[in-house]
């Protein structure tokens, strides 16, 4: 019988062969943290040592609430630069780089085969490379600093099979929607889910980065695709390492095995407060909107702007909407003005906003009063999590959340394109 | 230790447990005990009380990986959580600090807002005070060296 992906990484890990359900004692390759790193500091001092294991595993960037609001963040921040400095961390990136999930792939870190863990739950995104990546927590991140080491439950696989093409209009988060609305926010609770299927290669990055992203929505530890030339391509340039593809036999046991149409999709938008509460734009066409956020590190990309700017393109935002436009990182925000989409989304009426997670975890820039509605291309739409508990939050594509700001209304982003 | 049951439904997620306003401040954890819950049940931090305990549906603790939403109950005083089924970060980060998470779909089902109730760790078993009782699986090898050291970092350090 064949091994999963996530059996042979993990295997690979732990030096022999393991089988989904077995916990294995391994050595991750990179550590991710972000702001939170302060916590994890604090605990790290808890255990008596004065220098981390290994510090070229450990990747640190600043991107929750940057530049610091507040001065008690910006003590945060000031602790993690000293202990960067003191620890010799190399792999830290500053308040201006980006969102983590995207700043880590552009420096190539996420690459085929490796175990990459970080305190952060959307770690699953590199998944998109080929790389098992999962969230942990704090304490946790410490305790790997410390000694490189973690417990993993290696995990069941939940297969999705990919044919078909995209309708125009219609992207990679709608399918990410479909998906966690048909199958509820655990269908992939404690698993590993594998996208695949004859039209996966057709997925770019980007894409592979959405799904692999939402798939911590869907409860997964971790979400991945096998590398090919896509994930090639986007490595050249990017990393001097060598690097393993893994893939899993044809003769592997996965728990189930999904087949997704991709030709049959239509706009898709997840209802507050939970990311299951998945509905077709047309059901909810009209719904009024005070705010719409184009961004994070869901749906901050090149592709992402590009989408959202070919509707939004010579028009101008309704007047009683906020549209604020998010950058996944510096580098998508310097290729976005040189193609000159800053200066279109500006003269549409967008606020551009720094790179970073902005106000996507409701610590910042752009909350929500009482009764208000955000319309969003992020990953999660719980209650308060934008400010108000009694606001709302929908979650969709950049072109539907494009369309929306346009409408003043969630609208359908088939009928606003040029 | 008797206490009360507090019960919520599917899916309580994280930031309902713990706003994502306060997860980059470093709050004391009694001041953390003073937002548990805020965004789901207001009435929860005023009326807690040591022993207390919280039973949901399926998928307890989804979203983010804040810690802050396993370390608030902590502090608010709850005994254990019960539910159908967890997120598995929230599960990790609840037996690294220490707070006990057992999975039991019957208790998850059949206890109500209010019951009385007794955990005996040992024989794995939530009793309720009108005489219902309700077995829970035992935590797996891997995650008993954590329990028994008192957490993560007892644990970390033993291995230094
Ligand atoms: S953009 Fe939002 S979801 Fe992504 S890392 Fe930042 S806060 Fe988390």
């Amino acid at each position: 019988m064949g091994f999963t992906f996530s059996e042979k990484v993990l295997g690979a890990k732990a030096g022999r062969p393991v089988r989904a359900g077995d916990v294995v004692t391994v050595s991750p390759d990179y550590v991710l943290s972000h702001d939170n790193s302060s916590a994890i500091i604090k605990e790290f001092r808890k255990l008596g040592l004065l220098r981390v294991k290994r510090p070229e595993k450990i990747v640190i960037v600043l991107d929750h609430i940057v530049p610091a609001s507040e001065e008690k963040y910006a003590q945060g921040h000031k602790s993690i630069r000293e202990f960067v400095a003191e620890q010799g961390i190399e792999k830290f990136f500053d308040v201006h780089r980006g969102v983590c999930h995207q700043v880590f792939v552009e420096e190539g870190y996420a690459r085929p085969g490796l175990l990459v863990v970080g305190s952060d739950s959307h770690t699953t995104s590199y998944g998109a490379l080929g790389v098992f990546s999962a969230g942990i927590g704090r304490t946790e991140t410490a305790s790997i600093w410390a000694v490189d080491e973690i417990w993993l439950r290696v995990p069941n696989t939940i297969r999705i099979e990919f044919r078909g093409t995209f309708p125009s209009g219609v992207s990679a988060k709608d399918v990410a929607l479909k998906l966690i609305g048909d199958g509820g926010a655990d269908m992939a609770d404690y698993r590993a889910v594998e996208f695949g299927g004859p039209a996966a290669a057709g997925f770019s990055i980007a894409s592979r980065l959405v799904l692999c992203n939402m798939a911590a929505e869907m409860g997964a530890k971790a979400g991945y695709f096998h590398p090919d030339g896509v994930t090639r391509e986007w490595l050249k340039g990017r990393t001097e390492e060598n690097y393993e593809e893994i893939f899993s036999d044809p003769d592997a046991t996965f728990e189930k095995t999904l087949s997704c149409d991709l030709s049959a999709l239509v706009p898709q938008v997840a209802c507050p407060h939970t990311v299951d509460n998945v509905k077709t734009v047309t059901e909810i066409e009209g719904t009024k909107i005070h705010q719409a956020l184009i961004g994070t590190c869901t749906n901050g990309r090149l592709e992402d702007l590009e989408a959202a700017g070919l509707i939004l393109r010579g028009r101008r935002v309704h007047k009683s909407v906020r549209c604020l436009v998010l950058p996944a990182s510096q580098q998508v925000y310097i290729e976005a003005s040189r193609r000159g989409l800053l200066t279109l989304f500006a003269e549409a009426g967008c606020l551009i906003l720094n790179p970073g997670c902005g106000p996507c975890l409701g610590a910042h820039e752009g909350l929500m009063a009482a009764g208000e509605v955000t319309v969003s291309t992020a990953n999660r739409n719980f209650r308060g999590r934008m400010g108000s508990r009694d606001s709302e939050i929908y979650l969709a594509s950049p072109a539907t959340v494009a369309a929306s700001a346009l409408a003043g209304a969630i609208a359908d982003p088939r009928k606003a394109l040029p | 230790m008797k206490g009360k049951v507090w019960k919520y439904g599917d899916n309580v997620n994280t930031d309902v447990i713990f706003a994502g306003k306060y997860t980059y401040t470093l709050m004391p954890p009694e001041e953390m005990a003073k937002h548990a819950l805020e965004d789901l049940d207001p009435e929860f931090a005023k009326n807690v009380r040591p022993g207390d305990v919280v039973v949901a549906g399926k998928n307890f603790g989804c979203g983010s990986s804040r810690e802050q939403a396993a370390a608030c109950l902590k502090s608010a005083g709850v005994q254990a959580v019960v539910a159908r089924s967890f997120a598995r970060i929230y599960y990790r980060n609840a037996i690294n600090l220490g707070l006990p998470v057992l999975q039991s779909a019957e208790a998850a089902e059949a206890l109500e807002a209010g019951d009385e109730v007794e955990i005996d760790f040992t024989a794995g078993k939530i009793r309720a005070s009108d005489g219902r009782e309700f077995g829970f699986p035992p935590f797996p090898d891997s995650v008993l060296g954590i329990i028994e050291a008192g957490g993560l970092i007892e644990y970390t350090k033993k291995k230094l």
